[in-house]
């Protein structure tokens, strides 16, 4: 049985040998270098992700060529305790243009001992992409829809 | 917990399952269609089908004495499926980056 909250989230947890201090810093100091790179919103490849570590900072991936793409907004920087942020991308890997569209990310780090963290994350909101299958309801023919997105998915796995 | 995305995952982790699932994604279609075609059994595409169904990757639907399969039209439990997929791997990336500079500092 699942309620309709975990449905619409997705929700993963870790625990790392560091205090949690350190924990929540690394987090945004190097975020750069925790955020798979084949998720690439330009149209060149990523020579930086930054997450600025401030409530109201942009999350970003800066282009080798300079262009920039902005994908989230920082909603609550509470160190070390607790990270949200928006997720301004469609199911389609596109910029949501209308951001209350978005969905949000929640890390919350818990100690768990003088040199333990359990970080639990938490995608939520999910629901509020609507349109991404909302269309394809209206024809799951339509090439552009999640058909389409989805083969090339099932195409992608190995 | 368990996770139903991981179901998801785990189900397109077959190469037959991926070509079924990529056939349906063109369009909906009935066991025999599927069936036709690719290098396996009839029961065995049941099989592959009943895994992705249970998933949530796809449903099916009676049609006089047929049944036709077609893409979750939901498409919320790819999207999971994805989401779950990319946070794994940054907080895989994630671990390593804090352990190794406790590490250095001692």
């Amino acid at each position: 049985m699942t309620t309709q909250a975990e449905q619409t989230s997705v929700q993963t947890a870790i625990v790392v040998e560091a205090p949690v201090e350190r924990a929540f810093q690394v987090f945004t100091e190097d975020f750069d270098r925790i955020k798979p790179r084949d998720h690439n919103l330009l149209e060149v490849d990523i020579a930086e992700s930054v997450f600025e570590p401030r409530a109201g900072g942009r999350v970003y991936d800066r282009g080798v060529d300079g262009s920039e793409c902005q994908w989230a907004r920082v909603i609550a920087y509470e160190p070390p305790e607790r990270i949200v942020f928006t997720w301004d991308i469609s199911p389609q890997w596109q910029l949501e243009t209308d951001l209350s569209k978005a969905s949000e990310v929640e890390l919350r780090f818990i100690p768990e001992g003088d040199r333990r963290t359990r970080v639990e994350l938490e995608h939520r909101h999910l629901d509020r992409h609507g349109s991404g299958w909302e269309g394809l309801r209206e024809g799951v023919g339509g090439e552009q829809g999640w058909p389409l997105y989805l083969g090339r998915f099932a195409e992608r796995v190995a | 917990m368990v996770t139903y995305e991981a179901d998801a995952w785990t189900a397109l982790g077959d190469p037959t399952r991926r070509a079924i699932f990529a056939r349906l994604a063109e369009r909906p279609r009935p066991v025999g269609e599927l069936a036709h075609g690719l290098p396996v059994s009839r029961p065995a595409v049941s099989q592959h089908l009943r895994v992705l169904k249970e998933a949530g990757l796809v449903t099916d639907r009676s049609a006089g004495n047929r049944r036709i399969y077609r893409v979750d039209p939901d498409g919320l439990a790819a999207l999971r499926t994805q989401l779950d997929r990319f946070w794994n791997e940054a907080l895989a990336n994630y671990k390593q980056l804090v352990e190794q500079s406790t590490e250095e500092d001692e």
